[in-house]
């Protein structure tokens, strides 16, 4: 496997700034990671779609709390020497399952993530510790180090992923119905519980996806901010994913390549650029809506005659 | 559950009376029997008769916590009767039935929904089927439609997080009639609007009442706005209920039985006031329209 750091550490001479920005022989890494930019891409779908309904179903918290056990299988797979990815996936799927078992109602959900998470966590922590290897391993497994995806780890990742946008596509219209509007969709009979359970399993899958590339701990930005800021600046069914899924792509496309030349981890780059794009959909938001106010605002509306 | 059915982006104007006439029987559309409703030791209501007929409106009022909302969820087939019998158009209560139209209290809406009005009477639609929300144009023409018979053609396109409580009902009736159903019904569709978002709502459903002889479940704290248009009401209170025309049921002597204490119902102007209901105190919804929403 070949470590991004370990591909850039000739050109980190230079200062600060040429430690963070370094586009020495930039050619020629760029073939390097080829298979790291699929990876991406991939990743940029996945959480930019599973974000729509991480904001629409108010689940940022659990997407937080999942990482940290997708962490906690990470590490259990660094120390008995198994795949990381499937530790990863194992460790979310369990998380996931909790949560969506034991924490139906709101209320009860967060107290349930907040209860398994440091426990993941936890355990996360005891296997690094007990892990020899070396140390940028570990440090990967939180913030993303893991970056060069060699070929049977990019076959579980693009497995995985079909999984994931397959089901998605199966679920969409009930699965909003239900996120959006659970009572009338309970009466039409889509079956809220189930559809819950099946999405806390999928969000856990694209959790355990996103965990190999931006780490534990930032996996929010991923799943989270790229939703979160397209929510801000339209209510399309249709634009909103698009959009979403293009800010999730230019955060990990940009990161990578930002990434590429340097000895950082690419987690800072994904991140900020993602962070970036939502203060630009806030800021689009707030003129927009002092340049034209509500459209609707003042006319209660077509006038209904009282009587016909 | 039947994924089976249709869509129904039923071409032919919601209005139409048509659906009515395709039942066989002509009978009831909704039949209930002996219906006792418990939680544990609690007893909501106990041996509740019930028929509503085609075109009929019954109204549902009564005290908070006396099983208004829950009679709702057993005709939704979300709830099951402690001990009775009921069928919903000559079945037993089943969840999805697309003729049964549904509009739940306001607060049911989170604040941070997403979505446009006029995405939110296409899941009434075809919300409930798998797959990709993809527009057809048929889907497209027939939710243009609901949301202009309503009058909210110039708010399609706002989401509905920032749409007032009126705008916000008028659009949750274009979702329950989105796919012509037989049965309507209401669960405090009122709360918290204004005397005019009030009467606009009541004339909606009056229409649809009207013209394709739907059977309405109205619950409501507030008789006064459907006063006009009610067939029935059906009064819960105190593990009991009463049920008849409104000259019947809204009189002192009905509603002290009711509650078991002394009762006024005073009629003034063509409104009904009651004074002296045990839970609610000397302010009792009845006596006045706009209320403060409350959590049940």
């Amino acid at each position: 496997m070949i470590g991004l750091g370990l591909v850039a550490d000739g050109g980190g001479d230079g200062g600060i700034w040429h430690q963070i920005f370094n586009f020495d022989h930039y050619g020629e890494l760029l073939a390097l990671v080829q298979n790291s930019l699929l990876a991406g891409a991939l990743l940029g779908l996945v959480g930019g779609l599973v974000g729509v309904f991480v904001i629409m179903r108010d689940l940022p918290f659990a997407v937080h709390g999942i990482s940290e056990l997708s962490f906690a299988g990470a590490s259990a797979a660094l120390l008995l020497g198994v795949n990381i990815v499937a530790g990863s996936i194992v460790g979310s799927l369990l998380a996931a399952a909790a949560i969506g078992v034991l924490g139906v109602r709101a209320r009860d959900r967060n107290s349930v993530i907040g209860i398994i998470m440091p426990f993941g966590l936890g355990l996360g922590v005891l296997f690094l510790s007990l892990y020899k290897g070396r140390a940028a391993n570990k440090f990967g497994i939180l913030t993303g180090q893991i970056i060069a995806v060699d070929t049977p780890q990019m076959a579980w990742l693009i497995g995985t992923s079909v999984v994931v946008l397959i089901a998605l596509a199966v679920v969409w219209k009930p699965l909003t119905f239900a996120g959006v509007d659970p009572e009338v969709a309970e009466a039409r009979g889509v079956p809220i519980r189930a559809l819950s359970l099946v999405f806390m399993l999928l969000l856990g899958l694209a959790v355990a996806l996103c965990v190999q590339i931006v780490g534990a701990l930032l996996v929010l930005a991923l799943l989270v901010t790229p939703a979160a800021a397209a929510a801000r600046i339209t209510a399309s069914p249709v634009l909103l994913p698009v959009l979403s899924v293009v800010f999730a792509l230019c955060a990990m496309e940009g990161g990578t390549l930002l990434a590429l030349g340097s000895t950082i981890p690419i987690s800072p780059y994904v991140t900020t650029i993602a962070f970036v794009i939502y203060l630009g959909c806030r800021l689009v938001e707030t003129l927009r809506t002092k340049q034209v106010g509500r459209i609707a605002l003042g006319s209660p509306g077509d006038p209904v005659q009282t009587h016909t | 559950m039947d994924r089976t059915e249709a869509v129904a982006p039923s071409p032919e104007p919601s209005g139409t009376a048509g659906r009515g006439r395709e039942s066989p029987a002509a009978g009831p559309v909704i039949s209930m029997r002996s219906g006792t409703l418990a939680y544990g030791d609690r007893v909501l209501w106990r041996g509740l008769d019930l028929d509503v007929q085609p075109g009929e409106l019954l109204a549902v009022l009564g005290p908070n916590g006396s099983g208004k909302t829950s009679l709702l969820r057993v005709l939704l087939g979300r709830q099951q009767l402690t001990e009775g019998s009921l069928t919903v158009l000559g079945h037993a209560p089943r969840r999805g039935g697309r003729h049964i139209g549904y509009i739940p209290q306001q607060t049911s809406l989170p604040a941070h929904t997403m979505l446009r009005a006029r995405d939110l009477v296409r899941l009434g639609l075809d919300g409930h089927l798998w797959g990709l929300p993809l527009t057809r144009p048929a889907v497209r023409r027939r939710v243009d439609d609901l949301l202009a018979s309503v009058g909210a053609t110039c708010y399609a396109d706002v989401p509905v997080g920032r749409l007032s409580g009126g705008e916000r009902q008028r659009v949750r009736i274009a979702q329950a009639l989105a796919t012509d159903p037989r049965i309507l019904l209401c669960d405090e569709p009122l709360l918290s609007l204004d005397l005019q978002h009030q009467r606009t709502v009541v004339t909606l459903v009056e229409r649809r009442l009207r013209a394709a002889e739907t059977a309405v479940v109205f619950v409501t704290h507030e008789i006064n706005p459907v006063l006009g248009l009610v067939d029935r009401i059906l009064y819960l209170a105190g593990g009991g209920f009463r049920i008849g025309p409104p000259d019947e049921v809204m009189t002192s002597a009905a509603l002290s039985e009711l509650y078991g204490t002394h009762v006024d119902v005073i009629r003034i102007g063509g409104r009904i006031v009651v004074v002296g209901a045990p839970d609610a105190g000397p302010d009792h919804p009845h006596a006045d329209a706009p209320e403060e929403g409350e959590s049940q």
